[in-house]
């Protein structure tokens, strides 16, 4: 807690960060007090421009674009959520096991990560898609984004491990008798978290583009309110060429603003908390 | 031949693993997922047109062969391999019999001067300005573009192209929107000046985001370079700024920044896709939309599986030439 109080006190970028995401959170909340349901259709005035009753204009479907927004916050940032959930909880175990275990096994598992940061994501995301559609919902497009941002996180949680595994401290702890599952629970995870949690985010953005393009490609479940299907309502009906700049506009705009919040936030967090720098530090104490 | 057993060897066969990984993914996913490709093409097909049973019937069988779907699983995967190492993707369904490596090859040409274009220019601009703004991180037009470039940065590709969009062909129009060129292809002065006016919009969207990791990698690599002994020296020796930025600092900010990009360009690929299927551009990307569109598996598949061979042998390339810029590589 004091750190994040620090942290809005002196750090520019956390607090610009800060703001803008509470923000985020709060039209997400507001959806739950939405005065429409999110998928139903010709509820207002089709085609509106911004006025006092509908304050981001009305949708080509009849739908208010502000309430409609409130849902789609809502459900990109719980499909980008899961997925950096999903995706981090198997990179994290998928990462430190190579790390501590080494040899043979490291280096097979090293070359399958390898090849899959290689392999470019969007192509099989599309042919996945393409074999799944219609039965893309939520939580399968959760799961394949999850599976799909395995390989980066989990290589740079070795990489974590392996120079940890070399510290100071992990010898003190090995020969006064500590076992390895204490020694990893108690003495490395602490360098662990900030880590996540910064690179959780960069997974966070990553899951909102994809979702984002897949939307825009129409291989999402196009009823569910998101950001991305907001884009794909507003293309197919040619929200640009009929100017009705509105309809693109609220979630382009929201989708900026979450993932610069949700960037500035861990740049700042992982300034701080960034464990090289607190190693160093603990290295000049010694 | 010290260089080519502990260098090029490991990567060959990291390539080849690569390889052989992708078109595994590729081979079972299809096979793994609960509707099956044929039945779904050749409703999606009778959907679109009117069919005679017998056509239905003829074509399904063709389809069949074509996916290997005869036969064990071992069999299949097998023969999956045969037709894939001698070049044959399978006909196009939606241009039926066009070859799919046909259709592939008249885009791939937009695609690779996209991707180069992109990648030699934001690997320029991003490594200089970013080993700027490091060096002389006091300065004010340094701080403003480092506040510039990380608002960009998590901008998704898409986002940034249709803003490109919305702002410069139907605000201002001042850029086409739809394909690569205008009139005949040949070589003369209206016809190549029509290409770079056309892709202009596409590359700089591509650009800008590609620019904006590099500038924030480079700025990082430098921060720890400047804290280092040599830099020192050299400060103290009296050399002049310019030569410490270019023959100390970026000199060994490059290394990272050439493993790293032999390993994003398959993310600046991804990022092509979204650019040419925003900008109607005609380049594999925009042909794989289509495919996605006339729901021509064959066509998805095939593009699939060339830029996971292409991509990983890009990538090769990239690692190969680090020695050129290493010389601790070579000399070992």
């Amino acid at each position: 807690m004091k750190i994040i109080k620090d942290l809005f006190k002196y750090h520019l970028s956390f607090r610009f960060g800060a703001i803008i995401l509470l923000l985020i959170f709060l039209l997400a909340t507001l959806s739950f007090f939405s005065p429409y349901e999110a998928a139903k259709r010709r509820v207002v005035p089709k085609n509106e421009a911004p006025s006092f009753d509908h304050i981001f204009g009305t949708t080509s479907l009849g739908q208010d674009v502000f309430w409609i927004l409130t849902f789609a916050i809502r459900n990109t940032l719980i499909i980008a959520g899961l997925a950096v959930l999903i995706g981090r909880s198997i990179a994290v175990i998928l990462g430190s096991f190579s790390g501590y275990v080494g040899g043979t096994t490291d280096r097979i598992l090293q070359s399958i990560v390898d090849s899959f940061i290689v392999i470019p994501r969007l192509p099989l995301l599309i042919l996945i898609s393409f074999v799944l559609k219609g039965e893309l919902n939520f939580l399968h497009l959760a799961l394949i984004l999850g599976f799909l941002d395995i390989a980066w996180p989990s290589k740079r949680y070795r990489s974590q491990i392996l120079s940890l595994r070399e510290q100071e401290f992990t010898y003190t702890a090995v020969f006064s008798g500590m076992n390895t599952f204490k020694i990893i629970l108690k003495e490395h995870f602490p360098f662990f978290i900030p880590y996540l949690l910064a690179d959780a985010v960069s997974g966070f953005l990553w899951a909102i583009g994809i979702e984002i393009t897949l939307a825009v490609l129409g291989l999402c479940d196009l009823t569910t309110p998101t950001i991305g299907t907001m884009i794909y309502w507003g293309n197919y009906y040619q929200a640009l060429l009929m100017q009705r700049l509105w309809v693109l506009a609220a979630p382009v705009i929201t989708s900026i603003f979450i993932v610069v919040g949700f960037y500035l936030i861990s740049t700042s967090l992982s300034e701080y908390l960034d464990p090289r720098t607190r190693l160093k530090r603990l290295g000049t104490r010694e | 031949m010290n260089l080519l057993k502990s260098y090029f060897l490991p990567r060959l066969s990291q390539w080849l693993i690569t390889i052989l990984i992708g078109v595994t993914v590729t081979f079972i996913l299809p096979r793994l997922l609960p509707t099956d490709p044929v039945e779904r093409t050749l409703s999606t097909l009778s959907s679109l047109q009117t069919m005679d049973p017998r056509a239905v019937e003829s074509l399904k069988e063709a389809l069949e062969d074509l996916y290997g779907l005869g036969g064990s699983p071992f069999e299949q995967y097998i023969n999956y391999w045969k037709r894939l190492i001698r070049g044959d993707l399978g006909p196009s369904l939606s241009a039926f019999p066009t070859p799919v490596i046909e259709i592939i090859g008249a885009g791939l040409p937009w695609t690779v001067g996209l991707l180069t274009c992109t990648i030699f220019i934001s690997w320029i601009l991003g490594i200089v300005l970013g080993t700027l703004a490091g060096y002389l991180p006091k300065k004010l037009w340094c701080q403003i573009m480092d506040k510039i470039f990380i608002s960009i940065y998590p901008i998704p590709y898409y986002i940034l192209a249709l803003i490109l969009v919305m702002a410069f062909c139907y605000h201002f129009q001042v850029f086409p929107l739809v394909g690569g060129a205008s009139g005949k292809p040949e070589i003369s002065w209206s016809y190549l000046s029509s290409i770079l006016w056309h892709s202009f919009l596409p590359a700089t969207s591509l650009i800008v985001g590609s620019t904006a990791f590099r500038f924030i990698m480079a700025k990082a690599l430098t921060s720890t370079i400047i804290a280092s002994d040599y830099v020192n020296y050299a400060e103290t020796a009296g050399l002049s700024r310019w030569r410490i930025v270019l023959f100390y600092v970026i000199r060994n900010t490059l290394l990272p920044q050439a493993t790293d990009l032999g390993l994003s360009i398959g993310g600046i690929f991804s990022g092509t896709v979204i650019t040419e299927i925003v900008f109607s551009y005609p380049g594999i990307g925009y042909s794989l939309y289509m495919g996605l569109l006339q729901a021509d598996f064959n066509l998805i598949l095939g593009i699939t599986v060339f830029s996971i061979v292409g991509i990983a042998t890009a990538a090769l390339l990239v690692d190969l030439s680090y020695p050129l810029l290493d010389p601790r590589v070579r000399y070992k």
